[in-house]
């Protein structure tokens, strides 16, 4: 089962990584998600795994299960969907601003000279015009 | 132990859900609000610091589970002063954002303010590591709204890039702390401090792992490189009160690394005894050396001051790399230094670039602006200050820490390149001054903006702060000794969390 769950965790996170370096948001967000579910089953290993004991300490069972990451995997669960749907709210606004999915922006070098150049040749052409 | 140790968590949390209940009596209320709460902070931080001015520990067992079983939040010197920087920079940047109206460009300015304090506070008081995860979180789904708060193309798509590099960093906050806790068993910072000294040889590779992970973590807050690439842009693009409330935003990242490695991995460690504090070293070397290029290459005065900025931080984390009780006491001198005239100067160049108006903050020829004898006058004293010349306090916390770091085997690589990159930035700022203020040409029918006089105030008084550390030296070196020292004794503070016990139980 160590293997299994090893494999897993190892592949939700090579496909999170690759997907979290492409160029676009969306798959960004995938990306992002698929490494949240990683490091969620990765915090539940860390207790050790084991099957069918409780995590509740009772006097009648025998063995318990270490209940703490499983509470820590529910904090990060609350917080890693909380942290996407806001992602997702902020790529849809970039998409509408930007014009673009990309991460980038497709009109980068553009955006930026109108932020320093634009408002200078903007003031010659005025001056001409006066 | 006080209750009154928990407040300054809990004043930002009840104050930010109060001013959104406020919200239908319009924002004058809310305003009003926000500044009586951010003025009452100012007045907790002031009461915490002298609760915390002993060497007795303010330990607040939250649930009253005693510590390693439940979570602890911690009032020590270095925390009081990190709240009470906190709640000063707040205010001024709060003033600012009310004068010139960059609260009514969106929607709850002052809810967000109040949780980015909430988790801020938080951040600097827990002893928990789990609990720094959230208290992170909360910070930073704050920081996200109040960074895009106005929107526009830029602004968006910077806040874009800050938003994924944090989402990436929660993510490997927790692989760390997972693995952490897979080895140690606990993630009380105490405890772990404690479990750390007897891992068996086999685990020591995997915690040595998870420790540089997290110094990852907390370098991606900090702005280390090769993860500063968010800060230059999020800082340049966003409103001005929030970037210049966001100049503690990369000291939460050094605090952390000083709480949390300095802590676990001290003296203490036997093996892994400062595990990361080379590469902390190595970084802000490196680090130093880019943001100083950055400064030059700027082609406007936002982006060169979220370089300078950077430059700051780079400094501290040389400070903390030399590792020794004087470098850290002078790093958390230059760290008040840096925090205030940080945020100054994003203030300043968002009124030179008001003033300015078409023109914005590029180098380029442009109109004068209104009142360029103060203005000008200001940015000066700023730019001395940031850049680390004489007389004022960036040059004191710079000759402290070049003295800290003497006997020091990389003391040549560390003199070099901070001498070198405060030449380069002195060339730079001064380059850009004199662009400013003298490349001038009046025009036509050019109307040249007021100067926003009550705003301005909010910048000259957190300028007023450099000359006042120079004058007040003496016993602000004494403060930051004194908390170097309690941090250099880690056994105190592992003592303290452990020995509280719970209300109510008499059995110790």
């Amino acid at each position: 089962m160590e293997w299994l769950v090893a494999s897993v965790i190892s592949v939700m996170t090579g496909c999170g990584v690759y997907l979290t370096l492409r160029a676009r948001t969306f798959p960004v967000v995938l990306g992002l998600t698929l490494l949240a579910y990683a490091v969620n089953v990765f915090l539940f290993s860390m207790g050790r795994l084991q099957i069918g004991i409780p995590a509740v300490i009772d006097p009648a069972a025998a063995a318990y299960t270490d209940p703490l990451p499983q509470a820590l995997v529910l904090t990060a669960i609350v917080i890693a969907f909380g942290m996407t749907a806001f992602l997702i709210v902020l790529a849809l606004k970039a998409r509408s601003e930007l014009g673009n999915d990309h991460v980038d922006g497709l009109h980068r070098s553009d955006d930026e000279l109108k932020a320093t150049k634009h408002n200078s040749a903007k003031a010659e052409i005025e001056r001409s015009e006066s | 132990m006080s209750p009154f140790t928990i407040l300054p968590v809990l004043l930002p949390l009840i104050g930010g859900i109060l001013i959104l209940m406020a919200r239908p009596a319009g924002i004058d209320t809310q305003r009003i609000l926000n500044l009586i709460l951010t003025t009452l902070l100012v007045g907790v931080g002031l009461v915490s610091f002298q609760l915390a001015n002993s060497d007795i520990y303010q330990v607040v067992l939250l649930g009253n589970w005693q510590a390693p079983f439940g979570i602890v939040i911690v009032l020590d010197r270095l925390s009081a002063l990190m709240l009470l920087l906190t709640s000063l920079l707040a205010l001024g940047a709060l003033w600012y954002a009310i004068r010139t109206d960059t609260d009514k460009q969106g929607q709850h300015f002052h809810v967000l303010f109040q949780l980015q304090l909430f988790g801020l506070n938080g951040a600097f008081m827990t002893g928990d590591v789990f609990n720094l995860f959230v208290f992170f979180e909360v910070l930073l789904i704050a920081s996200y709204g109040l960074l895009l708060h106005g929107g526009g193309r830029l602004r968006t798509r910077a806040g874009l890039h800050y938003v994924v590099i944090n989402l990436v960093g929660s993510t490997l906050f927790l692989f760390a702390v997972g693995t952490l806790y897979g080895i140690l068993g606990t993630l009380n910072i105490a405890d772990m401090a404690v479990a750390v000294r007897n891992v068996s040889e086999a685990d020591q590779g995997i915690v040595a792992t998870a420790a540089v992970l997290l110094l990852v973590v907390f370098g991606i807050k900090a702005a280390m490189f090769p993860l500063y690439l968010w800060l230059p842009g999020a800082y340049a693009y966003t409103s001005a009160p929030v970037a210049a409330l966001f100049a503690i935003m990369t000291k939460v990242g050094l605090y952390a690394i000083i709480r949390v490695h300095g802590t676990i991995f001290g003296e203490e460690a036997g093996d892994l005894a400062f595990v990361h504090i080379e590469w902390v070293l190595l970084l802000g070397l490196i680090t130093l050396a880019l943001a100083a290029l950055g400064v030059l290459a700027a082609r406007a005065l936002r982006r060169q001051v979220a370089y300078l900025i950077l430059a700051s931080v780079a400094t501290l984390m040389i400070a903390i790399g030399i590792n020794n009780e004087a470098a850290l006491a002078a790093s958390l001198y230059y760290l008040i230094h840096s925090t205030m005239i940080g945020a100054a100067m994003f203030l300043i160049a968002d009124v030179i670039m008001k003033g300015r108006g078409i023109y914005s903050d590029s180098f380029t020829k442009a109109i004068p602006i209104d009142r360029p004898i103060v203005v000008g006058s200001v940015f000066m004293l700023l730019g001395i200050a940031l850049t680390g010349m004489p007389p004022l306090s960036g040059f004191f916390g710079k000759v402290m820490i070049l003295h800290s770091a003497l006997n020091h085997p990389w003391f040549a690589a560390i003199l070099s390149v901070v001498l070198i990159a405060g030449l380069l930035m002195i060339i730079a700022v001064v380059r850009s001054g004199s662009l400013l203020f003298y490349s001038v040409q009046k025009e036509e029918g050019q109307k040249t903006s007021p100067l926003n006089k009550s705003a301005f105030v909010a910048v000259f008084l957190l300028m007023l702060v450099s000359p006042l550390m120079v004058m007040f030296a003496k016993p602000l070196t004494d403060i930051t000794s004194q908390i170097a020292g309690q941090l250099f004794n880690g056994q105190a503070y592992i003592d303290a969390v452990l020995s509280t016990v719970p209300y109510g139980d008499n059995s110790k």
